[in-house]
């Protein structure tokens, strides 16, 4: 492109500091009243320039307070300025959702490793878990996030190259199909958590990945980095009808993002931390979805992790997921 | 006494140091305002199209990222694709470092400080398609050592910020010092420069190996989780860096009369061929592990070359592609004609594998990539308006920068713009 440009330049012959024209030497002289003229020329130029360039930014509202910008990564805040970060997040949903919501911030469960398992002779592809999800998690609704993708899969192959995303039959199960949902697989060895330059995802204490949506700065490395296509970015400022909000909050969880941040599945850590289920796992109407402590040797996950046929999805890519597929023997 | 009187003369030293400093700062910035009127048509022609850059950003501001054609599924498009071109343009400074430097070739050595420069403002160019992609471009101080937090070493984009500002650094030191000195008369201390010089050459290859490593080190990407992509990258650089300088050292020789020999053109037109050579065997390398073993991770590559499931968007980019590298080679190949032809030739294959090359590792590299998803969905991407306009913006602020450094370095090359006597 600008080689082009170049090759137009050279048409236009001499300039300054040509052979013939040497008017560097101009420096050396005093200033004179068209020197002021001309720099004011230039002046007036470069300022209207960029007011007109920059015009659109009178549109431009900031959700960012002075204390928000310079709040530090989530590992670094003590517990008081957690408190007042909290404050300020449900006074900011006060203000721009007009909505009372209480932002918690849970912590690890000690001697807890969470892990999930998921029936893949037992889906029906109904979809209930990524609606559950949507509600619970406090996603965009226009445009959508799920967190859950179902893919419909012909039977006889594992290529979710020949998957359907978007399938709307009248019917689910439909005849020669088998249904396979992903979501975040919570690995223990994550790829995301690698590529981000800022630490701003982060394996917690029970094994659950997740983000601090203030400290992400949306380079979208991780998005790239995971396997499972499981993250998702806030391309535009997140829309959520009022009285679809959920209000009961997690820092780390399920209150409403930022714009030009990451968020993905935290297998519900709000209510995870709290000892209830992943909203999934309760709107499930085939029980195919389990959730437990690994370790805890009487959990459902361990019975399964015993008795079934397990298996994880790309298991070549070294990521160790905590998410186990299985069917019955 | 002695002791203060010593200090009273290093202070003295120091204080006429940074005026003499001072005004060869205020002169240069006269000197960037001093010029004939196709001088001052090509500069506010540049910065009216930044501007309307500028702009097109600002608009994204607004908007967020949702005024681009970038999505979860391709969730890097033409900002990334141009960063990574543009890392291996200021790579291949190191193509005139290295004769000029180590082989101490004179003809090399008028030219070397034209790529430093451009080096410099293709870095500068680098930085700004990287903020612009940022979600949230305000947090960019998250990167900062200390009161940041660093994810180095384990993020390869760490890496890759490192090296990154450490070539800007490097190359506007080189520059910058041997400028100063040429104004001033005085001979440059070689302690002061050659170490960063001898680092420079290092540093270039790493910019453009950490650049491949950023997509090499994601084992989920089977298109780009290939060792062949760092020697790609480097074969390409070394390529389409000195194409681009064959072209804009006959611009800089027309217009500004400064002293360029054919031979430096001759020496140019060989890494060229050479490099273009060995990147188009490296090429051939990676199309035969992809499609030969038919196995469902060469997707990508059919997705690219010939289209998957009905979606071809980029297929007729990368044929193009295909068709002007290898006519560049064989125009290359062909001994060069004397005079006006051979040159204009020489321009078109130039050209040729500029433009190529752009589309093979921007577009070409970033897009299918990314295609199919992880979950094997395909999701064409195109790039929004406002998106091709930030990026025209930058490629036009890029070229300002180097053609306001290259206003202020000709004169002091040929000697026009020094100190005066007695200073």
């Amino acid at each position: 492109m600008s080689d082009l440009n170049h090759e137009n330049n050279s048409t236009t012959g001499d300039t300054s500091s040509g052979p013939d024209s040497d008017d560097s030497r101009k420096v050396f002289q005093p200033l004179t009243r068209r020197s002021f003229i001309k720099a004011g020329t230039l002046g007036a130029f470069f300022a209207g320039g960029s007011g007109l360039a920059m015009l659109p930014l009178h549109r431009f509202k900031s959700d960012t307070s002075f204390s928000e910008y310079f709040q530090q990564q989530y590992e670094r805040l003590t517990p008081e300025k957690m408190e007042r970060v909290l404050t300020r997040i449900e006074k900011s949903v006060k203000d721009s959702y007009g909505v009372d919501a209480t932002v918690k911030d849970p912590k690890p469960l000690p001697g807890v490793q969470y892990a999930y398992a998921l029936n893949i002779g037992r889906c029906v592809g109904c979809r209930r878990c990524v609606h559950a999800c949507v509600e619970e998690n406090n996603q965009s609704r226009d445009p959508e996030i799920q967190y859950i993708r179902v893919l419909d899969m012909p039977k006889g192959t594992l290529d979710v190259e020949r998957s359907g995303h978007y399938y709307e039959p009248e019917k689910v199960p439909q005849e020669g199909k088998y249904y396979m949902p992903v979501q975040c697989q919570q690995c223990e060895n994550p790829a995301c958590v690698k590529a981000c330059p800022v630490r701003a995802t982060w394996k917690d204490k029970d094994g659950i990945v997740v983000i601090d949506y203030n400290w992400c700065i949306g380079c979208r490395y991780c998005e790239a980095a995971c396997p499972y296509w499981a993250r998702r970015f806030n391309f535009a400022t997140p829309r959520i009808p009022k009285d679809k909000i959920n209000k009961d909050m997690a820092y780390l969880g399920n209150r409403i993002r930022p714009r030009g941040t990451m968020e993905k599945c935290t297998f519900c850590l709000g209510r995870v931390r709290k000892g209830l289920l992943p909203k999934c796992v309760e709107a499930c109407p085939t029980g195919a979805r389990q959730f437990g402590n690994l370790l805890d040797p009487k959990s459902v996950i361990r019975h399964i992790l015993r008795e079934k046929r397990v298996y994880v999805l790309k298991e070549e890519v070294g990521t160790r997921p905590k998410f186990y597929y299985w069917f019955d023997k | 006494m002695e002791e203060l009187r010593n200090s009273v003369a290093r202070k003295e030293v120091i204080a006429e140091e940074l005026t003499k400093y001072g005004l060869f700062l205020y002169r240069a910035l006269r000197l960037s305002f001093i010029g004939d009127k196709a001088f001052y048509t090509w500069m506010v022609i540049l910065t009216v199209i930044s501007m309307f850059g500028l702009r097109a950003y600002c608009n994204q501001l607004v908007g967020g990222l949702a005024t681009t054609g970038m999505t979860d599924q391709v969730s890097w498009g033409i900002y990334i694709a141009n960063f990574t071109f543009l890392v291996g343009m200021a790579a291949a400074a190191v193509m005139l470092v290295i004769p000029a430097y180590v082989y101490k070739d004179e003809e090399m050595h008028n030219i070397v400080i034209f790529g430093e420069l451009l080096a410099v403002s293709v870095m500068i160019m680098c930085l700004l398609f990287v903020n612009v992609d940022l979600g949230r471009p305000g947090r960019f101080w998250h990167l900062t050592p200390v009161i940041g937090l660093f994810n180095f070493p384990v993020s390869m984009l760490s890496w890759d910020v490192v090296v990154l500002m450490g070539y800007l650094l490097i190359n506007a030191h080189v520059c910058g010092y041997l400028l100063y000195m040429k104004y001033l008369g005085r001979k440059p201390n070689k302690w002061l420069y050659m170490p960063f010089v001898f680092l420079s050459i290092v540093w270039a290859i790493s910019i453009h190996t950490v650049t491949a490593f950023l997509y090499v080190g994601l084992a989920g990407r089977p298109f780009w989780n290939a060792a062949i992509v760092a020697p790609r990258f480097i074969g390409s650089a070394f390529t389409a860096g000195p194409a681009l300088m064959i072209i804009a050292f006959q611009i800089i020789r027309k217009v500004s009369g400064y002293h360029i020999g054919d031979r430096a053109f001759h020496l140019l037109r060989q890494i060229v061929t050479i490099s273009l050579l060995i990147s188009l065997f490296l090429f051939g390398c990676e199309v035969f592990k992809e499609f030969y073993s038919q196995s469902l991770h060469g997707s990508s590559a059919r997705y690219l070359f010939f289209g998957l499931h009905g979606h071809n968007a980029l297929v007729p980019w990368i044929w193009s592609a295909i068709i002007m590298e290898l006519a560049a080679t064989v125009i290359l190949l062909r001994p060069m004609e004397k005079g006006k032809a051979g040159f204009g030739w020489l321009n078109l294959a130039c050209i040729l594998a500029v433009v190529g090359i752009w589309i093979e590792k921007g577009p070409g590299l970033i897009i299918p990539g990314f295609l199919p998803t992880p979950l094997g969905e395909i999701v064409e991407y195109v790039p929004s308006f406002n998106e091709v306009l930030v990026c025209i913006g930058i490629w036009a602020f890029g070229t300002l920068m180097f053609s306001w450094m290259l206003r202020l370095a000709i004169p002091i090359l040929s000697g026009k713009f020094h100190k005066l006597e007695g200073e």
